[in-house]
């Protein structure tokens, strides 16, 4: 298990090299002068030559690349442009608000998919199926954004049951919280939960027709242990193989779905950034979630291979 | 005695056409390929006849018409500024499909490209196969948002971070069914022959891979569409002069509550749009490439 946990470690770090490289050399993306570009049409030759400096632009590309990976390595992201701050503290101040809407969304998101992937399968083939089937296919191709402006105007605007906007901490206030972050995360998770659905639906189906679960109903079990106990525990393997994926998504949707709900997480900090064309904070900010999904899949790797005991005895 | 064979056997176009009509009829059956078909084909039908349908200027202001909603006059409505929605909403069509389309063939031209140098010379897969996943471990719309705000809000800028974000993972398919197809028998006996590697990957290995590509693309179309909306709302496609459906929210969206079919009908396009895509997909797997449906 050890010598598992280092290898799928080591495996990490040239992924984690490459990214960060490909993170560095976003700005130089930017086209023409990218001090021009940040500093504006009215900016002196001052300024200019500050910002260049700030960004180390005036320096050899060897001395760029070497200094960012030394200032990585020390947690040092870069000052953000608009911001003043370091990017790594702004990032680390907004993250628990993200974080916090990330695993409530994914709450919803397990449960949602869960339960109508289960009913699809329980139901082959019966208009319950087909519903689901036809919710699962919208869950993937409505726009995130446009479904939080639909439900804005239907739940707060029209219904009156919840704020449009804002946010209230957790410690502060759990009701405020959970009022404010309902929507958001309901509007993420609609559409995470449609991929889930799918994957429940056609893995429980493949399940209920395996022998085994022809045993269990054969002894007379009733049908939700069967389904409840013996299906299900296989029906989870997928699951938990799609939390990486799920939260992927869920963390890029933020950008938008913050922006819109007016929470303060990485999103809008992101969204903000990109409006203000601050470079060195959507680097810092792509660099910085990536990282944390790439571990994050990599805490669901062994997770998978804790709770899978085929792939344990394969010793791996 | 070559003339004899060459006449006894059926010439090539009609053996390729015979195989077509055997697909689509199969796809013909097929349910969520028909479903998917009409919605997407209806929506690209509208978007090729816009010029018929409203010759209205879909720039056009008209102070006096603000705010309208769908009447006779105007079938979808008018905007903020008295602006004909149909005729924004089905250019806006033209430019949210086009922009589709382009990261397609660029999935289709660079995919292919790469995939099949990964799969076919080991020696260039763990270099490729890494880099892939390097960009796919970016949540791959943080990823295009990124890299259309190094180039600057245009619809080329669209194109390319779709392109980029897309294109390993297409990659990725393509490498798998060489990787399968390479060790084919008859590839092998090509391989004997003494055919050259090009037109072994180009005649012998490549028609083989065909299926999952076209269900790749056609994933990819959705993908897409729906990822240049997010894009163009937050402003990093086209300029507002050429509206593309996500300006068409972002611009609804301050109305939301007096206009609220500012914002909700092009939603509705974009998800027409993309569900007949994901329909169309899912048919293709399910007749082209049963394998793939257990994964999915």
């Amino acid at each position: 298990m050890i010598s598992f946990v280092v290898s799928r470690l080591l495996q990490a770090i040239p992924i984690l090299i490459l990214v960060s490289l490909i993170a560095f050399g976003i700005i130089y993306l930017i086209p023409g002068d990218a001090a021009v570009v940040i500093g504006g049409p009215s900016a002196t030759p001052e300024e200019l030559e500050q910002i260049r400096r700030n960004l180390g632009l005036d320096q050899p590309l060897h001395v760029q690349i070497a200094t960012f990976y030394i200032n990585l390595f020390k947690g040092d992201l870069g000052r953000s442009l608009t911001l003043g701050i370091p990017v790594m503290d702004a990032l680390i101040a907004r993250s628990p608000i993200t974080i916090g809407i990330a695993i409530y969304s994914l709450v919803l998101t397990i449960v949602i998919g869960l339960s109508t992937g289960m009913l699809a399968a329980l139901n082959h083939n019966r208009w319950i199926d087909q519903a689901a089937t036809l919710f699962a296919l919208l869950g993937v191709s409505l726009p995130n954004f446009w479904l939080s402006l639909v439900m804005i105007v239907l739940f707060s605007v029209m219904l009156g049951w919840l704020p449009t906007g804002g946010y209230i901490p957790f410690t502060q206030d759990p009701i405020g919280w959970l009022r404010t972050t309902t929507l958001p995360a309901a509007a993420l998770a609609l559409l995470q939960a449609g991929l889930l659905t799918r994957i429940t639906r056609s893995t429980l189906l493949e399940v209920l027709n395996q022998d085994y679960i022809r045993t269990a109903r054969a002894k007379g079990l009733p049908e939700w242990i069967v389904v409840g106990r013996h299906a299900l525990a296989n029906v989870m393997m997928p699951v938990v193989t799609m939390v990486g994926l799920v939260l992927s998504v869920l963390l890029s949707g933020s950008i938008v779905i913050e922006s819109i709900f007016g929470i303060p997480g990485i999103g809008s900090l992101l969204g903000s950034a990109i409006s203000n064309r601050d470079y060195p904070m959507i680097q810092g900010g792509l660099l910085f979630v990536t990282t944390a999904l790439l571990l994050l899949n990599i805490v669901i790797d062994l997770l998978y291979t804790a709770l899978d005991p085929r792939i344990r005895v394969k010793g791996r | 005695m070559s003339d004899l064979t060459h006449a006894a056997q059926p010439s090539r176009l009609s053996l390729a056409l015979a195989s077509m009509r055997h697909w689509l009829r199969r796809l013909a059956a097929n349910r969520s390929f028909l479903l998917g078909a009409i919605l997407f084909g209806s929506i690209c039908v509208l978007t090729l006849l816009t010029p018929l349908i409203t010759s209205v200027d879909p720039n056009a202001l008209s102070v006096r018409n603000r705010f309208k909603p769908p009447s006779d006059q105007y079938l979808l409505g008018t905007d903020n500024l008295g602006r004909d929605m149909l005729s924004r909403v089905l250019n806006g069509a033209r430019l949210s499909l086009s922009i589709g389309f382009a990261v397609v063939a660029l999935n289709a031209v660079f995919g292919v490209f790469l995939g099949a140098i990964a799969g076919y010379y080991r020696r260039l897969d763990d270099l490729l196969m890494r880099l892939a996943d390097a960009l796919m471990a970016f949540p791959a719309v943080l990823l295009a948002i990124g890299i259309a705000a190094a180039l600057g809000p245009s619809a080329a800028t669209a194109i390319i971070a779709l392109a980029v974000v897309y294109i390993p993972r297409t990659a990725r398919v393509v490498r798998a069914s060489i990787m399968v197809a390479r060790e084919l028998d008859y590839v092998q006996a090509a391989r004997a022959a003494g055919a050259r590697d090009g037109r072994i990957l180009w005649h012998h290995i490549l028609p083989n891979c065909l299926a999952p590509l076209i269900v790749q693309l056609s994933f990819v179309f959705a993908y897409a569409v729906l990822s240049e909306a997010v894009l163009s709302f937050l402003g990093l496609s086209a300029p507002p002069t050429q509206p593309s459906w996500g300006v068409l929210i972002a611009e609804g969206r301050t109305y939301m509550r007096e206009a609220a079919w500012l914002t909700v009908i092009p939603g509705i396009a974009i998800a027409v749009t993309v569900l007949g895509l994901n329909l169309l997909g899912d048919g293709l797997r399910d007749v082209l490439d049963p394998r793939m449906k257990v994964e999915q």
